[in-house]
């Protein structure tokens, strides 16, 4: 799984503050861990298409009326991250999970990818 | 086994990094705590006539392990995050490693006019809302013109 240029996003999308992520790959697929802190369930959107995974997320904050901001460093009201998938991972078959602003995927490896092991018979 | 891939770090989390970095170097007023910027928990604050209201950006934390304390003016958010790293067994591969994992502890300073003992603190969605009401006396008033 590799981070997908520019080119590949939509064109003019606008401008979102790009999540801190960890990546692990085992044998059996990979895991993707991102922080998306202020994000409800209900906005966080992630979009497979074709070999592109995009996670997108839009901050919603409880604010008292007439709130001035004097100081942000979360200064944008959305998340998004691109990622192109690799032939092996099964698309069709990620979970996901989100817990306090965390999310949590699982891509697992198409059957034929995974590593088999090789019995070797003793004649 | 856990093995770290030559290139864990990919081009954009370097940039944008580099980026922070930059924006940090030329931050001209730098608070007297350290660096503003890049911190873990990120965070926002704002204020109402009536409150103060300070968003600490923590997802991943157990709301119960966080501790906050306001003493002589200054807010201070301290905790720990855990982050779940693949088992030690586990022929796994760390391609991004970008999450912040460990201890933290903020600190902000609060103005004058804030009332200690109004402190309401809640964690929904990965973020910690603190609320801090403003003294009566403090709070601009309308004078009425008999």
């Amino acid at each position: 799984m590799t981070e997908a240029t520019r080119k590949s996003e939509a064109p003019r999308a606008e401008a979102a503050l790009l999540p801190p992520v960890d990546v692990f790959e085992d044998a059996a697929g990979i895991t993707l861990y991102a922080d998306l802190p202020g994000v409800p369930k209900d906005r966080l959107s992630l979009q497979v298409e074709s070999d592109t995974l995009t996670i997108e997320g839009e901050v919603a904050l409880d604010m008292p009326e007439g709130m001035e901001a004097s100081h942000a460093e979360v200064d944008l009201p959305r998340y998004r991250r691109v990622f192109t998938l690799s032939k092996e991972l099964d698309s069709e078959k990620v979970a996901a999970e989100f817990n306090h602003g965390v999310l949590k995927l699982r891509i697992p490896k198409a059957e034929h990818a995974q590593p088999r092991r090789v019995e070797i018979k003793v004649a | 086994m856990m093995h770290r891939t030559p290139f864990s770090r990919d081009l954009f989390a370097e940039l944008d990094r580099l980026q922070r970095e930059m924006r940090q170097a030329f931050d001209l007023s730098p608070s007297i705590r350290g660096a503003t910027r890049g911190g873990f928990p990120a965070m926002n604050v704002g204020g109402t006539p009536a409150s103060v209201e300070i968003y600490a950006f923590a997802p991943g934390v157990d709301p119960a392990a966080i501790e906050v304390q306001i003493e002589k003016g200054v807010l201070t958010i301290a905790g720990e995050r855990k982050v779940e790293l693949p088992p030690q067994d586990a022929k796994a591969a760390v391609h991004i490693d970008e999450r912040f994992a460990g201890r933290f502890r903020r600190v902000v300073t609060l103005p004058d006019d804030i009332d200690a003992n109004a402190v309401e603190a809640k964690y929904r969605d990965g973020v910690l809302h603190i609320s801090i009401q403003r003294r009566e006396a403090a709070r601009p008033r309308r004078i009425s013109i008999q």
